[in-house]
């Protein structure tokens, strides 16, 4: 079989970093909501930016931003953690024991971190090894853990007045609005940030989602990574778990309870696709700061609390209709572009 | 043919034993050990007042358990559920208390579980959403909206002979009145499940959607009317829930999602859909319950029961997939120790 | 098996491998030879295990029995990584991409170029990737996303992906399958110079001159048996051909002439935006009507439309002369249609289900009373449908996918077959499946126009489609390209239609 044309290559500009750019829109997107409701808000009430009000936007975020951002990471490998808020209880209580009986501060951080990552290992192992769907899983260890958490703490609970006040200081201060548990945040969100983008295993996490198949013929270690996801989201979730002990100093055995549907909503609201491979971490921070600073919003421009729930839910449903909704239309773009290069190719 | 037949019976043996130790028979029977074990020597267990109080406790699962079964088997969840009850249970109140007689409120409630539903459904079939974010928004969502209808008052004064209804028993016996309306929808379920073609399509839908599809199954439409059935059923859950307990609240039945799908999947029925059966769903669900009413009796703390209940949940779906994977495994080394002559070789001779 | 070759160590090889997946034996005690600087060809039909084997060398699939073989040296693999590492490549007949991932990303995915402190030099990824593209000749931007490109720019990032290795055994099942004539052309050149840089190349293609172009040596395969090892030099594409069929054609593509009768299924002017255009063809009763074309060029996708199974954009469907509506298949089947599909694994059964639910599946209304489904006559349809197409079963309540490839495909027309269908469409309906129950099906497919079905008939199988249709057309890169009657359509004709030479014959 011999060709008698020489195919003509066209050169196509416009699908050059489509979806690129339509998941920079993404964040983009959320920054806009978010700043145009600070602003409306900030109008219609001018004392909520105020330094402390800034200053408690932002340490509400802190604790939502770091679980979230442990979560978009198993959320990247097309899995899901539902214990995250009994972890983040479990932790916290654990931390302010320790410190309770006269600990170190930051070994009592270290503590709630290594005692998340436990919990995670224990969830990456039962779904990595044990091939069972990561939403059961991880449902039965939301049980099992606040159970564990609950036997243990009883009646119990940890107030600020036990806990050393340079602990209880470093949740509150800050540099001018800045409060430290945000620069701490920042921090966490930068390095995961830097970590997905540029390092191989980063990539992986990424690729494993995208296509689970494609992964195990290129040769990643599927098990590994997926391991590896729960255990930096459990670690994370200590982290938090940690810092909320140190912003609100009392923790009893119902913290964090339902946390983990809060934690999904960021989660998703910031464009990081349940069904895996895609999305950033900074649009999850974004999107957790979103669903955070609603709750000050409603309250200072007059709204009250109970429409706080009923938004949040809304706006997850929004979000996913909005994201699919692109994903179509894309897709259909892409299609009709293929095949106009097609025909121009071959015509 | 006839050397073929040593594989073939190899495998027939295992596929035997493999019915013979079902999940869904593993569950109804530990359910009947629990209960002979609890009648012997659990104090109290056994009396009426006991018994209908484990009853009542585990209607509202074991009403919600019966759609949810039909759409975890057709590969969805609903996790607004809880959500819907306490929506329905909250409009209820309100009305109530703006005066509406009962009787048009009931139905009213019914119609709001249906939307509610509905709007689940739409989402999932018309935009292709999965049904786990989807009814994680709407979990917030309906709940939120409840809360807005009734904020934080509760509701109390309902007629005397409706709240009769939903904590008395049937004279004479321990048998709460609401598990009549609960047996004609088992009843109803069992056969829509097992004996008809939506329960045909529905298991095909949960094992292969896209085959589903190319055999000319209406899978949007079938998965719809499933999440419609479900929000129904939540509804009416919420209305006896407020009966039962007399306090019609926003946050009623809250967390309630979590022990129906845990129920469901101790019952056997696959997460990933296609497979279970609404028998193992029902022994799920009231093992459950026998098992907490038991762990209150023995003075277990309730901390320890949720402790129970997420390992039940772990190892009812890690137990089914190991055995599975070491029945796997046995055929294979059977397999490979018999004599094994390739049916594809004897295929061209009864070919030809 | 002895070697003419004087080369004494072979750089992959494969001795006595033996492989089983449940019932179907894919591979039995099959030993191959790959010597560096030779281009070594693998032929058989479809389901003779040459993808089995193939897996086998990628460490994909660990052999049940036998060994692999590196640099003479056994070696076990003990995943796609291992035997990348030990150098070989592979390009599946199915591109395995990340959608997600940018075109560089998939190239490099675990191997990306890196930096200081182990960080991922995404400009040399970025510059590698285009490197790669320059040498293929191909301009695709390396930070495009894997979504949406077309199956045969996904196969030249699979080909970039294998070459990125310097691979010292490059391994293609099919690349081609979806190439245009010059895109072919450019791949063998590439391939050429690999080779005589020292690479040993197993290639797989259904297009026997590729073979003859390519190769110097050819193993031929026959229902996971091996059955040749030769050289190409010598050999015609008969020879071939009787090597991988083991039979006569005549006995393989039973076809009878049949009574044409009125107009059974029209499609005019039917197109779905991106997937095909103004597609029109009539098929009448009695008639079986080949649909030919490269894989891509939109033969599925119109079958899928026309069962309702996708909408479409625009244009009409007619069954007997009546409209059909769009996107129902519960209405295309009211209206006598019937969809024998592409993927019998993943569209034509539910591999969950029993054979007899699967049977069952097309016939709940008929099997039914009041809405009840009715145990006994949903029984008898599947114990009579499975005996007429001798479908080889334990027990009806087995799962369908403990039976072999061949009776799986019989359970689907089974399944069809039960609906007394007045057109059926059948998507390649033997692939994967072995010779005998091959030689049935088209028996069965012959004897269905003989009763007065109109046959719509899609298969990359030329011969198949050659042996078995009345009338041939051939699609191009969505379109209809040609019609040909069982006379005009000779390999070469249907091939130059479906590659665009010939541009539009109607």
């Amino acid at each position: 079989m011999t060709t008698t044309m020489e195919p003509v290559r066209v050169a196509v500009p416009a699908s050059r970093g489509l979806l690129d750019r339509v998941l920079k829109m993404r964040e983009l997107a959320i920054l806009a909501v978010l700043v145009l409701m600070l602003a409306a808000t900030q109008i219609d009430n001018s004392a909520f930016l105020s330094q402390q009000g800034i200053k408690d936007l932002l340490l509400n975020a802190t604790i939502l931003v770091l679980v979230a951002v442990g979560e978009a990471m198993v959320v990247i490998t097309r899995n899901v953690d539902l214990s995250v808020g009994s972890v983040l209880g479990i932790t916290a209580f654990a931390a302010g024991d320790f410190l309770q009986g006269g600990g170190n501060p930051l070994l009592a951080v270290v503590l709630a971190v290594a005692l998340g990552a436990g919990f995670g290992l224990l969830n990456g192992l039962l779904v990595s090894i044990g091939q069972v769907p990561a939403l059961v899983v991880t449902l039965g260890t939301l049980y099992i853990i606040r159970g564990i958490d609950s036997i243990w703490i009883g009646s119990r609970e940890i107030t600020a007045g036990v806990l050393p006040t340079g602990f209880i200081d470093f949740g509150h201060n800050g540099l001018s609005a800045l409060p430290y548990l945000a620069v701490l945040a920042a921090a966490v969100l930068v390095a995961v940030a830097y970590f997905l983008r540029n390092y191989r295993s980063g990539r992986e996490f990424y690729a494993l989602g995208s296509s689970p198949e494609a992964a195990g013929l290129a040769g990643v270690p599927v098990r590994r990574r997926i391991l590896a996801a729960y255990i930096a989201c459990g670690a994370l979730a200590g982290l938090a778990g940690a810092l909320y002990l140190a912003r609100f100093g009392n923790v009893d055995s119902g913290t964090g309870s339902g946390y983990e549907l809060t934690v999904v909503s960021a989660v998703v609201v910031g464009g990081v696709a349940f069904t895996g491979g895609s999305g950033s971490v900074y649009g999850v921070a974004l999107g957790a700061l979103l669903l955070t600073s609603i709750n000050s919003v409603l309250p200072s421009i007059g709204v009250s609390s109970v429409w706080v729930q009923a938004i949040d839910g809304i706006l997850l449903l929004v979000a996913i209709a909005v994201d699919r909704i692109l994903a179509l239309r894309v897709a259909g773009i892409l299609r009709k572009r293929a095949a106009e290069t097609r025909s121009a190719r071959h015509g | 043919m006839a050397d073929t037949t040593a594989p073939f019976t190899a495998r027939l043996r295992s596929a035997r034993l493999g019915d013979m130790v079902r999940w869904d028979t593993v569950v109804g029977a530990l359910l009947l050990v629990l209960l002979v074990c609890s009648f012997s020597f659990v104090d109290n267990f056994g009396n009426a007042l006991n018994l209908s109080f484990l009853i009542g406790n585990t209607l509202p699962i074991a009403l919600i358990a019966l759609p949810m079964t039909l759409l975890v088997v057709s590969g969805e969840i609903d996790l607004s559920v809880g959500s819907t009850a306490g929506l329905s249970g909250a409009v209820m109140g309100a009305l109530w208390n703006a005066g509406y007689p009962i009787e048009t409120i009931i139905p009213i409630c019914l119609l709001l579980g249906v939307v509610c539903g509905l709007v689940n459904g739409l989402l999932v079939t018309r935009l292709g959403l999965p049904s786990l974010a989807v009814t994680i928004g709407t979990l917030a969502a309906y709940r939120g909206i409840a809360q807005i209808v009734l904020g934080a008052n509760s509701v109390t004064d309902f007629p005397q002979q409706y709240l009769d209804f939903g904590s008395g028993r049937i004279a004479g016996t321990f048998i709460p009145y609401a598990a009549i309306p609960w047996a004609v929808l088992l009843v109803l379920a069992a056969v829509v499940l097992h004996a008809t073609p939506v329960g045909r399509s529905l298991f095909a839908v949960g094992a292969s959607e896209e085959a589903a599809r190319f055999s000319g199954v209406r899978v949007k439409r079938l998965k719809l009317s499933m999440f419609v059935a479900t929000g129904f059923v939540s509804a009416l859950t919420g209305v006896f829930w407020a009966l039962h307990y007399a306090s019609a609240r926003y946050d009623n039945a809250t967390g309630l999602e979590l022990s129906v799908v845990a129920a469901v999947l101790l019952g056997g029925i696959d997460f990933d859909g296609g497979r279970g059966t609404l028998g193992g769903a029902v022994a799920g669900v009231f093992l459950l319950g026998a098992l907490q009413n038991v762990m209150s009796l023995v003075n277990v703390s309730a901390q320890s029961q949720i402790v129970v209940t997420g390992v039940l949940l772990v190892v009812s779906v890690l137990g089914p997939r190991v055995a599975r994977q070491l029945s796997v495994a046995r055929a294979r080394r059977r397999t490979l120790t018999a004599p094994v002559v390739p049916a594809a070789a004897t295929a061209p001779a009864g070919g030809t | 098996m002895t070697h003419p070759e004087p080369d004494p160590v072979p750089v992959l090889a494969l001795e006595g491998v033996s492989k089983s997946f449940g019932a179907v034996r894919a591979l039995r005690g099959v030993s191959l030879q790959l010597f560096a600087g030779e281009a070594h060809a693998l032929a058989g039909e479809n389901g003779a295990g040459k993808s089995t084997l193939i897996k086998a060398l990628a460490g994909v699939h660990r052999p049940d029995e036998g060994t692999v073989l590196l640099d003479g040296e056994p070696v076990v693999f003990h995943g796609p990584a291992d035997a990348r590492d030990a150098g070989v490549a592979v390009i599946y007949q199915e591109p395995t991409l990340f959608p997600d991932l940018s075109v560089a990303e998939n190239i490099f995915m675990g191997r990306q170029p890196r930096r200081s402190f182990g960080r991922v030099d995404h400009r040399a990824v970025h510059a590698a990737t285009a490197d790669l593209f320059r040498r293929l000749g191909v301009d695709l931007d390396p930070d495009q996303p894997a979504r949406g490109l077309s199956i045969a720019d996904q196969q030249l990032v699979e080909i970039a992906k294998a070459l990125s290795f310097d691979a010292r055994v490059l391994i293609m099942d099919e690349p081609t399958a979806a190439l245009t004539g010059s895109e072919v052309a450019r791949l063998f050149g590439v391939v050429r110079s690999l080779r005589e840089e020292g690479a040993a190349v197993l290639f797989i293609s259904h297009r026997l001159e590729e073979v003859f172009a390519l190769c110097q040596r050819v193993t031929t395969l026959r229902d996971g048996a091996w059955i040749a090892t030769e050289p190409v030099a010598g050999l015609g594409e008969d020879d071939l051909i009787r090597r991988m069929v083991g039979r006569d054609l005549d006995e393989l593509y039973p076809k009878l002439p049949a009574e044409v009768g009125a107009v059974a299924l029209s499609v005019r002017r039917l197109t779905r935006e991106g997937v095909f255009t103004d597609v029109s063809f009539e098929v009448r009763g009695g008639e079986i009507v080949g649909l030919a074309g490269l894989v891509g060029a939109g033969r599925s996708e119109v079958a899928r439309a026309v069962f309702g199974v996708d909408r479409w954009d625009g244009g009409e469907v007619e069954v007997a002369g009546k409209p059909l509506k769009p996107g129902a298949p519960s209405l295309a089947m009211a209206a006598g249609l019937a969809l024998v599909p592409e993927d019998r694994r993943a569209q034509g059964l539910v591999m969950g289900m029993s054979i007899e639910r699967n049977i069952g599946l097309t016939g709940l209304r008929a099997t039914s009373r009041a809405g009840v489904m009715n145990r006994g006559s949903e029984r008898s349809r599947a114990v009579d449908w499975a005996v007429r197409l001798q479908v080889k079963y334990a027990r009806l309540g087995d799962l369908v996918g403990t039976l072999s490839g061949g009776n799986q495909q019989k359970v689907v027309l089974a399944k069809w077959l039960a609906t007394s269908p007045t057109v059926l469409i059948v998507d390649e309906p033997t692939r994967g499946i072995d010779v005998g129950t091959k030689a049935e099906v088209h028996r069965l497919l012959s004897q269905l126009a003989g009763q007065g079905v109109a046959v719509l008939m899609i298969s990359s199988d030329l011969p198949e489609i050659l042996g078995m249709a009345d009338r041939v057309l051939v699609m191009h890169e969505g379109r209809i390209a040609a019609e040909l009657d069982r006379a005009e359509a000779t390999e070469q004709s249907v091939l130059a239609a479906a590659t665009g030479v010939t541009g539009r014959a109607a």
